[in-house]
């Protein structure tokens, strides 16, 4: 294959989600059916309107030493946490270099967050008001910057071939997925480590995203409040966490005798220019989102056996992605297995498409597609659709090669749509 | 009360220890901040922030650079403490 077409494969995972503190036990937690919810217990959530998340289920503290974590915003704790899983799950031993089957100069790192250090700016802005100019902590740039958790990725892998911060809302880690893909099928990288992390469980997004009346307020039903495609949805949940892949060239992967999980086929991207916030009903954006991973690759709609869709349980935009896969696959939608996860992971914005891959590369690898929780009235424009895998997991065929898509979209009207096939 | 050359070492030990992780009884006179003790310039902000208050003492910006060791810090705290 030229260099500017390579072949790029997953070779590492890594996550740390409201369901487990790595990729191995959040796939556990999705493929049971379970809800990462839980009541928000703090202080500050008793004025809530929204007074529940889906809270990290292994608290970075514990994993991370004090010393390090103090002079890094939670975001990038998360991020840090799932790269370093990732990067020892595709068998690197040490950095860049360090590591000879790696070269730094050759390896990039591509992080996104949808909002960024936004606890660190709102915290040390309560130190400013509280305890005067001289407290503010010297750390709270570098903590507080969107890009902070690409960096720290990089410093910690040793990438020196471009660290990258795509932001587009919750668009924005599968959008780092995607242009990692492209760095390396273009020839500038042969290794990237991709993904997404998000942290904005804090009174101000809550209130923020509250009063947009775009979370649920089913304060009363923790577990059962992320319900995409019922008919009685009424919001996402937010949710924390990060979900990280190694990408690399098939050549490299093979040279180095890697485990190869899927191959990451492409992505496709649009805008909708339609709304700041909301999602355009007959999802058009989405579809051309869908048309052009389809004309920039050699994905077969034959092949696609399941979707790992955005369903955030907002009553708009479950529907008018499903709108957008009939639209674009005709047919071929009725043999696409369709889940959304964020009914147990809840919604974690930038870290969304990153969880989301690596759960995606996971149906694929074992061959299962999780479960969509909560759905008891299914959305009658949802089941005209698209088959919407409810309640259990479902597996999925067992031989030949099978596809599977990962949709993120984002305020702002971003769509980035990552196909990934078995090897 | 002003504080005596052994509170201090005591005192920048338990700042440099919440800060940078190193154990209290690692940090003596003649260690660096920066060489020995992990503290990277950031940190070193932190470290004498959390000085000023614990001794009542102002270091004004300039004078941060000639701190280099504990024994420097320890000795202008000495010096300079209300």
């Amino acid at each position: 294959m030229s260099p500017t077409n390579r072949t790029v494969v997953v070779t590492g995972i890594g996550a740390t989600t409201p369901l487990g503190g790595d990729a191995a036990s959040t796939w556990e937690g999705l493929i049971a059916g379970k809800s990462g919810v839980k009541p928000l217990e703090q202080d500050w959530a008793a004025e809530q309107a929204v007074r529940i998340a889906a809270q990290i289920a292994v608290e970075p503290s514990e994993v991370i030493p004090r010393p390090q974590a103090r002079k890094l915003d939670r975001s990038a704790q998360f991020a840090l946490i799932a790269a370093q899983e990732a990067w020892k799950d595709a068998g690197f031993e040490a950095r860049a270099g360090d590591d000879a089957s790696v070269d730094p100069d050759r390896l990039g790192a591509v992080i996104a967050s949808g909002i960024g250090g936004v606890t660190t700016l709102l915290d040390q802005y309560d130190v400013l008001k509280e305890k005067g100019v001289r407290r503010v902590s010297p750390h709270t740039v570098p903590m507080l910057m969107p890009n902070s958790p690409s960096a720290n990725v990089g410093l910690l892998v040793g990438a020196r071939a471009g660290v990258h911060t795509p932001v587009s809302a919750c668009a924005s880690g599968a959008e780092a997925i995607g242009y990692a893909i492209e760095m390396i099928r273009t020839g500038r990288a042969d290794v990237v480590v991709a993904g997404g992390t998000e942290a904005a469980i804090h009174p101000l997004p809550i209130a923020a995203f509250g009063n947009m009346m775009a979370m649920s307020k089913n304060n009363e039903d923790p577990q059962g409040a992320s319900r995409p495609y019922d008919a009685g949805r009424d919001g996402f949940v937010l949710g924390e966490g990060a979900g990280v892949v190694v990408l690399e060239s098939a050549e490299h992967a093979a040279a180095r005798g890697a485990r190869v999980y899927a191959e990451a086929v492409g992505q496709g991207i649009s805008a909708d220019a339609h709304d700041i916030v909301q999602p355009e009903p007959e999802g058009r954006g989405i579809a051309h989102a869908l048309q052009n991973l389809l004309d920039r690759t050699d994905l077969d709609p034959a092949e696609i056996v399941h979707v790992n869709a955005h369903a955030t349980s907002t009553p708009a935009g479950d529907v008018a992605e499903l709108k957008a896969l009939r639209k674009v696959f005709g047919d071929d939608t009725d043999h696409m297995a369709v889940s959304a996860t964020k009914s147990m992971t809840g919604h974690l914005l930038g870290g969304a498409g990153g969880v989301e891959s690596v759960a995606t590369v996971l149906a694929l690898y074992h061959r299962v597609a999780p479960p969509t929780i909560n759905v008891e009235n299914l959305d009658p424009e949802a089941e005209a659709n698209a088959d919407i895998v409810r309640g259990e997991a479902r597996k999925l065929p067992v031989e030949g090669r099978i596809a599977a898509l990962n949709d993120s979209f984002g305020f702002g009207g971003h769509n980035v749509v990552l196909a990934f096939r078995t090897v | 009360m002003a504080a005596t050359q052994e509170e201090i070492v005591a005192g920048l030990a338990e700042i440099v220890n919440e800060i940078a992780g190193i154990p209290v009884e690692d940090v003596e006179l003649d260690k660096s901040f920066t060489d020995d003790l992990d503290v990277d310039s950031l940190s070193m902000v932190e470290v004498v922030v959390a000085a000023e208050e614990r001794f009542d003492v102002k270091i004004p910006d300039d004078d941060v650079k000639d701190l280099k060791t504990v024994g420097d810090a320890t000795n202008y705290i000495l010096k300079n403490q209300g």
